[in-house]
């Protein structure tokens, strides 16, 4: 489904990847773990195709396709969605209007139909449960006034109004009491279908004990110093990131 | 520089008491004194209202005579509220409805109640618009009006539903000038909410030069909502200066979009402990408008707050010009205050000069101001289209968001919906497109959605 190769990419004329090679295949739940500055969530938002940060070398490729040629809301209408780590407040857009736009932007580009705001309604009310959120939440400006752990959920709603097929989790765990992060864990695992691969991006063990990884990769300094399974990240809990962190400064 | 207008060949009326007659006297002296204000002047240093005299718009003559069809567009959808309709600067009493207020309000042209009962609004009219960075363009007003609308309440009356007070000009108003005087006088614990409307019906070259008093005792409530949406050749002058004593609460809103020249003055003035007003606007500019806005709050008791918020959206040249000034008196202590002017520049010709100002002369008071200028945030429009929607709609979007939170504040619902509908059609004509099938994104549209 999505194949990088050598990518490297700059923010600011500072490198930040620096030869990033990672495939991930349907069914497939990836954690990118490793310290902050590591450039994990770098790659997650070079991946939306977060105009901050300039590709200069490797290849991705997304289900055939060359992702790096296309726009953000292409590869969104193409199934890619980034769930951020800091969701962005939109005063004066409602959740409603703003999850209906996004779903009938990727209907557009697929050739259907626009859903009108009754049908809209009747799909957002299955979506609400897995959040458990009542309808009230969707007359709210866009994340305007929410707390971290609403914000979150709310990313988790828009993930399931858009069904991705390749979802990009950025540190969603940060900043969430348990109780919200096991509603966002439980709302990411029922979202996942065999056609469907997740990428989650986490500083901590934590979320990886809810959303359990078939394959843990550990950045540093802009590479994938070690991968392996899910023990991997108990390994890192147990013994932090040092011990990796020195053997790559080591081998660069 | 020429007279805008020619003040003194208005016709004697015969109706009007002494000191009226007086008011006008002072006003026309006023305005031969001071002529119009010129960049020179640090009040209007950024608008420069030469246009208007090399115009030399005379009164305009014409008789106004509209239809119901002509003035459906400008009443939100709500044909019963209480209103008057001004056409060319007068009254269309077959276009008004004054029926159905309760006992103890009097709302009705200025010159029918010049001439019945000139008591009611003696001490007011002209007594309260003496801010001295208006004082030309009121004079003018004073020495030249013919009409307006006048609206008291007596003490503890109450009018629920929004009235409206419709200014249009048509074809016929064409190089004239028109001088629309309003008073306002709300007694004690009184609750008015006022919409003053100005549109025109046809492109033209005209000058609106309107001025609105208010008094509000103890414990009032105004609401007063002002739409600008003259034509794109129009000149617009506008004045509302308030007074409020203790307890009472003003609620302004400004929305300018229309004319090639506008200034809007909003003063206030809380002389009573325990005020407060919320001063709301947006204003909208294209194409080589200008358009500008000057506050000012006088804080001169103790407890008083304010709150303000003023935002503009600036596409093609236009050039938007924000005042705004907050005031506070060496008695007023206690006093809280907020100013914020926000601005988006949807274009690199568009610019804005905006200039927030605190004078504060008491030392145990709460004020902050602050104003920005800039085009759209990168990071809500990347994650607008991180979602699958595509740029040019994302970039409406914002735009929309950016106005919309403001225009929550105008109380009447059916007017923030008529706004919010503006908007679109702004958008759409500054060649924004607007995002959805139906163009719903308003707080409302929402509300339906999840009903």
């Amino acid at each position: 489904m999505l194949e990088i190769t050598n990518l490297t990419a700059t923010a600011g004329g500072t490198e930040i990847l620096r030869g990033i090679t990672l495939t991930v295949n349907a069914g497939e739940v990836h954690a990118i773990m490793g310290p902050n500055g590591s450039g994990k969530s770098t790659l997650a938002q070079v991946l939306a195709g977060h105009p901050a940060y300039e590709v200069t070398g490797g290849s991705v490729r997304y289900q055939g396709q060359d992702l790096l040629d296309m726009e953000p809301e292409a590869r969104a209408q193409a199934g890619i969605f980034l769930a951020f780590q800091y969701p962005v407040e939109i005063p004066g857009v409602t959740n409603a209007y703003f999850l209906r736009a996004a779903y009938n932007a990727k209907r557009t580009a697929q050739g259907l139909e626009e859903l009108d705001p009754m049908d809209f309604l009747d799909l957002l009310e299955e979506k609400l449960k897995l959040v458990e959120w009542g309808p009230e939440i969707m007359s709210r400006a866009v994340n305007a006034g929410f707390s971290g752990g609403e914000k979150k959920r709310n990313e988790i709603l828009q993930m399931a109004v858009l069904e991705p097929t390749l979802a990009i989790l950025d540190e969603t765990d940060s900043g969430l009491d348990i109780d919200a992060l096991k509603i966002v864990a439980d709302g990411v695992n029922a979202l996942r279908r065999p056609d469907s691969a997740t990428i989650v991006v986490t500083h901590y063990q934590r979320l990886l004990n809810h959303i359990v990884p078939d394959y843990v990769h550990v950045l540093a300094g802009g590479r994938i110093v070690k991968s392996g399974g899910k023990e991997l990240a108990l390994e890192l809990e147990a013994r932090g990131y040092e011990w990796l962190t020195e053997a790559a400064g080591a081998a660069a | 520089m020429t007279a805008t207008s020619t003040p003194r060949s208005t016709a004697p009326r015969p109706a009007e008491p002494e000191w009226v007659a007086e008011l006008r006297r002072a006003g026309a002296a006023r305005y031969e004194g001071l002529r119009l204000p010129t960049p020179r002047d640090e009040d209007w240093r950024f608008t420069d209202l030469a246009p208007i005299a090399k115009a030399e718009l005379g009164l305009i003559r014409a008789p106004g005579a509209l239809t119901a069809t002509d003035i459906a567009p400008f009443l939100f959808g709500q044909a019963e509220w209480p209103r008057l309709v001004f056409a060319n600067g007068r009254f269309q009493s077959a276009l008004s409805r004054v029926t159905g207020l309760p006992a103890g309000v009097r709302f009705a042209p200025l010159a029918e109640l010049l001439a019945d009962s000139p008591e009611l609004v003696e001490g007011t009219l002209g007594q309260l618009a003496v801010q001295p960075a208006a004082a030309s363009i009121v004079g003018q007003n004073a020495a030249a009006f013919t009409d307006g609308y006048a609206l008291v309440l007596s003490a503890g009356a109450v009018v629920d539903t929004p009235i409206h007070v419709l200014f249009v000009s048509d074809s016929r108003a064409a190089r004239g000038a028109v001088h629309p005087r309003n008073v306002v006088v709300l007694g004690a614990n009184a609750v008015a909410s006022v919409v003053e409307s100005y549109a025109a019906l046809a492109d033209g070259i005209t000058l609106t030069n309107t001025v609105t008093e208010a008094r509000l005792a103890a414990g009032a409530r105004f609401d007063h909502c002002k739409i600008q949406r003259e034509s794109t050749q129009a000149f617009h002058l506008a004045t509302l200066e308030v007074r409020q004593e203790r307890d009472s609460y003003l609620n302004s809103f400004s929305f300018a979009e229309g004319a090639a020249l506008s200034r809007t003055n909003i003063y206030t003035t809380m002389a009573g402990p325990g005020a407060h007003a919320t001063l709301y606007g947006l204003y909208l500019g294209d194409g080589r408008q200008h358009v500008d806005h000057q506050t000012r709050i006088e804080h001169a008791a103790p407890h008083c707050t304010s709150w303000e918020v003023y935002k503009g959206i600036l596409d093609g040249h236009a050039h938007g010009v924000f005042n705004g000034k907050v005031y506070v008196h060496p008695v007023a202590q206690k006093t809280d205050g907020k100013q914020t002017n926000r601005n988006l520049l949807l274009s690199e010709t568009a610019k804005v000069d905006t200039k927030p100002q605190l004078e504060i002369f008491a030392d145990d008071v709460k004020c902050t101001h602050g104003a920005t200028v800039g085009s759209l945030n990168d990071v809500p429009l990347f994650y607008c289209r991180s979602r699958g929607i595509p740029e040019a709609e994302a970039r409406t979007l914002l735009t929309y968001a950016f106005a919309a939170d403001v225009l929550e504040e105008i109380r009447s619902r059916p007017v923030v919906d008529y706004l919010e509908g503006f908007m679109r059609a702004w958008l759409l004509k500054a060649g924004k497109r607007v995002s959805g099938a139906d163009g719903q994104l308003g707080r409302r549209a929402a509300g339906q959605e999840t009903a």
